[in-house]
């Protein structure tokens, strides 16, 4: 079987400074995977050599075997590449449907439309309004991103990277910064993502995380250390003590 | 709606009867106005929804009238072809030179601009053979449309109103449609536009020469009212008092670059009657915006209106976004 992403001998260095070390991971599709590590480990790094916002030294990163390094960053989308942001990225002046609607866009050939007026489009605000339903926004499409809070946003993200109905999603600390209950509902909420979108998600709550995923790798100093099941990653020596010092 | 409509209705009836209201001075002035508004709605196209603030604006506005002025009285075209020639020439230039400029972002992309423009001051000024350099270029006789003579104060002023509405109603479509979305969204998180599948330098290099072209028209107007050409028209004076225009007036509102217009152009030819020092004037008037209204001033006495009426809608569509996250090289 293909895999979803397949990554090979992924290597990138700021100068001195080795932040991906020759990692190679395969993603079965429509796989669960985790990655954790340590703060600095080279997780954000590696989701933005995926997507295309860093340029690796060498290397292969191919979904469902196509390769995508030489993609730009667009591209690599229109294959069928999502993906949210730990630092939240949205456009706080414009509506939550708003929102959606560029996410939508983004895929779509009406983005070269200079004519028609946008919000006359309602079968986009309609696709819209399915996303944010999705996520339990569905009321509140026309609120601004400025006056809601922030699991609000940390929703609307996801729902973004859902309406253009990925093939692999990458989810940067999607609980980042939310309470217990927020976190509750939003993994709740990840678990009703249907089996043909594959996920690989970065996480530090272990709870949630471990619930959530089927493999885990292990990165450390940009290297994957321990990569497998949970129950063989949990076990392992060499996670307690990169989590726990020696 | 209804009462942006009848605003609307309201604004056009006050325009078209603006000749019946006043002398030939005025109205004269008030075709410069709207030459000089088209010019600054042009230019914010980029700067105020693209977000890329351009001090070489003069350029594709001088190119323009340049051009046609050379078109019609060396080459020989008609009034036609040589004004679709011009505009053509000019949307060129701004595609080359979009190219170039689009290579950087932020203050880059200023300087660029601000070369690029003092490249073509440098041509009008120096390139003695094709544009008689200090001297100018004369433009003997206005065009008649449709067999119309434009060549007094009234008639020229409705054939100025005439183009201007048109270009205005394209430019507003253009707004609010789904390119226009994106234009802002690229202004506002590029990085995010791009992960979402748009083509954000494609995005901004569409917007650059749009807004070339209405450049080139209102340079078109330029000519045609002042029926001579000089290296001035080309030079970062005017590129940076259309800026001053669409920054006082209120970036990423339609009518905020014509407020500024209106203000600019009425500084420059009535105050200079009466103050000599008209330039600090307008420094100062620019001071004032900026400590008090730094959005501009439509949207600030927008502002304003909304607070004291709190019944109104709070949310102010046209606040100036916050500064888009910086870019990462890549």
């Amino acid at each position: 079987m293909i895999p979803a992403l397949e990554i090979t001998g992924l290597s990138k260095r700021f100068g001195g400074l080795v932040v991906t070390r020759d990692i190679t991971m395969r993603i079965a599709p429509g796989e669960r995977r985790l990655i954790i590590g340590p703060n600095g480990a080279g997780k954000t790094t590696l989701f933005n050599q995926i997507t295309g916002d860093l340029r690796p030294d060498a290397g292969s990163v191919r979904l469902f075997g196509e390769e995508l390094l030489k993609l730009r960053t667009k591209d690599r989308v229109a294959k069928g590449l999502a993906r949210t942001y730990q630092i939240l990225t949205l456009f706080p002046q414009d509506t939550l449907l708003h929102n959606v609607v560029l996410a939508l866009l983004g895929l779509r050939g009406e983005r070269w439309d200079f004519w028609r007026a946008l919000r006359r489009r309602s079968e986009l605000f309609d696709l819209a309004h399915d996303a944010l339903t999705q996520v339990g926004l569905g009321g509140s499409g026309d609120r601004l991103v400025a006056e809601t809070s922030y699991g609000e946003r940390r929703r609307l993200e996801l729902a973004m990277a859902l309406a253009q109905k990925p093939k692999l999603l990458l989810l940067d600390e999607p609980l980042a910064g939310l309470s217990q209950n927020e976190r509750n509902a939003v993994s709740a909420l990840l678990t009703t993502i249907p089996r043909d979108v594959t996920i690989v998600m970065i996480e530090h709550d272990m709870d949630v995380a471990l619930a959530f995923a089927e493999q885990i790798t292990v990165l450390h100093f940009g290297e994957v250390i321990v990569e497998g099941t949970r129950a063989e990653v949990v076990a392992d020596p060499r996670t307690r003590e990169i989590y726990l010092g020696e | 709606m209804t009462r942006s409509f009848i605003a609307l209705l309201l604004i056009a009836v006050l325009l078209a009867l603006v000749p019946f209201m006043m002398d030939d001075f005025f109205i004269n002035l008030c075709s410069q106005i709207l030459c000089y508004a088209l010019f600054a709605v042009s230019l914010n196209l980029i700067v105020g929804y693209g977000g890329m603030t351009s001090l070489g604006h003069a350029a594709y506005f001088g190119i323009a009238a340049y051009a046609v002025t050379w078109l019609h009285t060396v080459a020989g075209w008609d009034h036609l072809t040589s004004a679709i020639g011009a505009v053509g020439v000019a949307t060129g230039t701004a595609a080359v030179f979009g190219v170039l400029a689009l290579r950087a972002s932020g203050l880059s992309f200023l300087m660029i601009t601000l070369a690029l423009g003092q490249i073509v001051w440098g041509v009008a000024y120096r390139w003695v053979a094709l544009t008689q350099g200090d001297n100018g270029m004369r433009f003997p006789q206005r065009p008649a449309p449709f067999g119309i003579d434009i060549n007094g104060a009234m008639s020229f002023y409705y054939f100025s109103l005439i183009v201007f509405a048109v270009s205005v109603y394209v430019i507003w479509r253009v707004v609010n449609s789904p390119f226009g979305a994106s234009l802002r969204g690229a202004r506002d998180q590029p990085r995010r536009m791009r992960m979402l599948g748009h083509d954000v330098w494609m995005i901004r290099w569409a917007a650059f020469v749009m807004s070339g072209f209405w450049a080139a028209v209102a340079g078109l107007l330029f000519v045609y009212y002042q029926k001579f050409v000089s290296p001035y028209a080309v030079s970062l004076q005017q590129s940076a008092e259309v800026l001053l225009m669409t920054i006082l007036g209120g970036a990423s509102t339609l009518t905020g670059p014509m407020v500024g217009a209106i203000i600019v152009t009425l500084v420059k030819n009535v105050a200079s009657t009466y103050v000599e020092r008209w330039n600090a004037l307008l420094g100062l008037i620019f001071v004032l915006a900026v400590v008090f209204m730094p959005t501009g001033l439509v949207p600030g006495f927008r502002r304003l209106i909304s607070r004291k009426k709190p019944a109104a809608a709070p949310a102010d569509e046209t606040a100036t976004p916050p500064a888009a996250a910086p870019e990462r090289a890549s």
